[in-house]
């Protein structure tokens, strides 16, 4: 896969081939720069790549779609909504009724109850990101793609996060690609970790982490499909 | 007081009005001092007041100033703001209009007085667009501005949620970019208050801007000059904080979280 920038064709993402079972929690890794998010973008459909093609369900992606919505660090949801406006941005379609009833629901869900009518200027970082999880959920996605989501939150809150996640994701049954930088993060929450390469990235192994929710993160085998991560990508588990 | 602490209620008023106070002594006594016969004292300007609240005309110059500067900028927010978000959705537009806009925009509208009454004659229509041509330039730039600075991020969202070009613009580009919207407005309201003086000097006779002409060359009456000038500072300052009241409305005060 290539991309085209200012007349020049960098290739970004090289003989990457890479299936995404529905239902599955795919974390992708790498060092910075390698091409994650452009990876995550393409499958959204914002970029268009010069060569290669992503297809679901059998159908080349030409386009963003509500059916696979992508999940930016806090700074995606709009600032002139409230909490409720936001959740209900996606669901102009849908008659008021049932409008209502996903706001409950997802507003809920997300834990943000009593906070309905707060703007994101009055809301944390932590609760900025709920709330775009809950906006993205509320359209009923196939496929959530997320793009370093806790990137921006505290340590304590991006663990509270991922518990969240993980409940969200056993309850809706979504598709859910996470590009994460934290190798730690991905084998705690997906069903397999994609490893890439530097630029142009290459997949350098997928791990498939067959350890039961909720993972005992001091377990032997955690640690030992943990390792085998960083070894991978060349980084010493010692500092 | 040190930077860190907000100051009190009463002393925010207080600094202000000593301010004014001392600005007032300063004018009364350099008129004494002088012993100038054209310049008014403080409270010669007062009684000018006085007086033209009594023949009735205070209400009526300041009626017909805002009514004319409503009109002309009226017209120019009602087809600036549209013209300007259109011109920042469209770059390629932008690019072809951008140059003749940048040629005009420069031109002061006072320079525009000739042709104004050719177009229009001695009347009405004169004054308001002369204001609606001063406010115009600004909403139109203050608008494309906006819009090109509305972060990519926003934008990727309303596509993904499958939002169609038009709600796109009304839902997304719109709202992201009212702040700027907003203080466009301000600033193009302050120039218009600016050339309605200007232009009531010219083509018609009611105003506090024919009043400023019209009390000079109708026997002098400098006592009358500053008292409109008076007037036209204080009704443009209310304008502005007035205006400044949009900024707390909750849908856009995200935009304004640095300001004072």
């Amino acid at each position: 896969m290539a991309f085209q920038r200012d007349g020049k064709i960098t290739p970004v993402l090289n003989d990457l081939s890479l299936e995404v079972a529905q239902g599955e929690f795919l974390c992708i890794v790498g060092p910075s720069g390698c091409g994650k998010s452009t990876l995550l973008s393409a499958m959204a459909g914002f970029l268009s790549p010069s060569s290669g093609e992503i297809r679901i369900d059998g159908q080349v992606v030409t386009g963003p779609d509500p059916r696979r919505i992508f999940v930016f660090q806090e700074r995606g949801v709009f600032p002139w909504l409230t909490v409720e406006g936001n959740i209900e941005f996606g669901l102009f379609a849908l008659a008021r009724a049932e409008r209502q009833r996903r706001i409950a629901h997802y507003i809920t869900m997300v834990g943000l109850a009593g906070f309905e009518k707060a703007y994101p200027s009055e809301l944390s970082g932590g609760m900025k990101q709920r709330l775009e999880v809950a906006r993205a959920l509320a359209v009923n996605p196939d496929m959530l793609l997320l793009d370093e989501p806790f990137g921006a939150l505290d340590s304590i809150t991006r663990l509270t996060m991922r518990r969240e996640l993980l409940r969200i994701w056993e309850a809706e049954g979504n598709t859910v690609v996470f590009v994460t930088h934290d190798i730690e993060e991905a084998v705690q929450l997906a069903d397999r970790v994609v490893v890439l390469s530097d630029r142009p990235a290459k997949i350098q192994q997928i791990v498939k982490i067959d350890i039961p929710h909720p993972r005992d993160i001091s377990s032997a085998r955690y640690l030992e499909l943990r390792n085998g991560i960083f070894e991978q990508l060349g980084l010493a588990h010692a500092i | 007081m040190t930077s860190l602490a907000e100051p009190k209620k009463w002393e925010r008023l207080l600094w202000p009005l000593v301010v004014l106070t001392v600005f007032l002594a300063l004018w009364h006594y350099s008129v004494m001092l002088t012993a100038t016969k054209v310049f008014p004292s403080p409270l010669a300007v007062l009684k000018g007041i006085g007086e033209l609240a009594r023949k009735g005309l205070l209400w009526r110059y300041t009626g017909d100033s805002l009514r004319r500067v409503g009109l002309g900028f009226g017209a120019a927010a009602v087809l600036g703001i549209p013209i300007g978000l259109t011109l920042g959705w469209y770059p390629a537009a932008n690019q072809v209009v951008n140059p003749v806009l940048q040629m005009l925009r420069p031109i002061s509208p006072i320079a525009w007085i000739p042709l104004a009454i050719i177009l229009f004659g001695v009347g009405e229509t004169t004054p308001v667009f002369l204001i609606f041509l001063a406010a115009f330039f600004p909403v139109v730039v203050a608008c494309i501005s906006s819009v090109s600075s509305v972060p990519a991020i926003y934008r990727r969202a309303g596509r993904n949620f499958g939002l169609t070009p038009v709600q796109l613009l009304r839902n997304v580009v719109f709202p992201a970019a009212l702040p700027q919207i907003i203080t466009g407005l301000r600033i193009a309201l302050g120039i218009a208050w600016v050339v309605v003086v200007a232009a009531e000097m010219i083509a018609v006779d009611s105003g506090l801007g024919y009043l400023v002409i019209d009390a000079r060359n109708s026997g002098k009456r400098y006592d009358l000059v500053v008292a409109a000038m008076l007037l036209i500072g204080l009704i443009g300052l209310a304008l502005d904080l007035l205006f400044r009241r949009l900024k707390t409305l909750r849908s856009v005060r995200w935009g304004f979280r640095d300001e004072s």
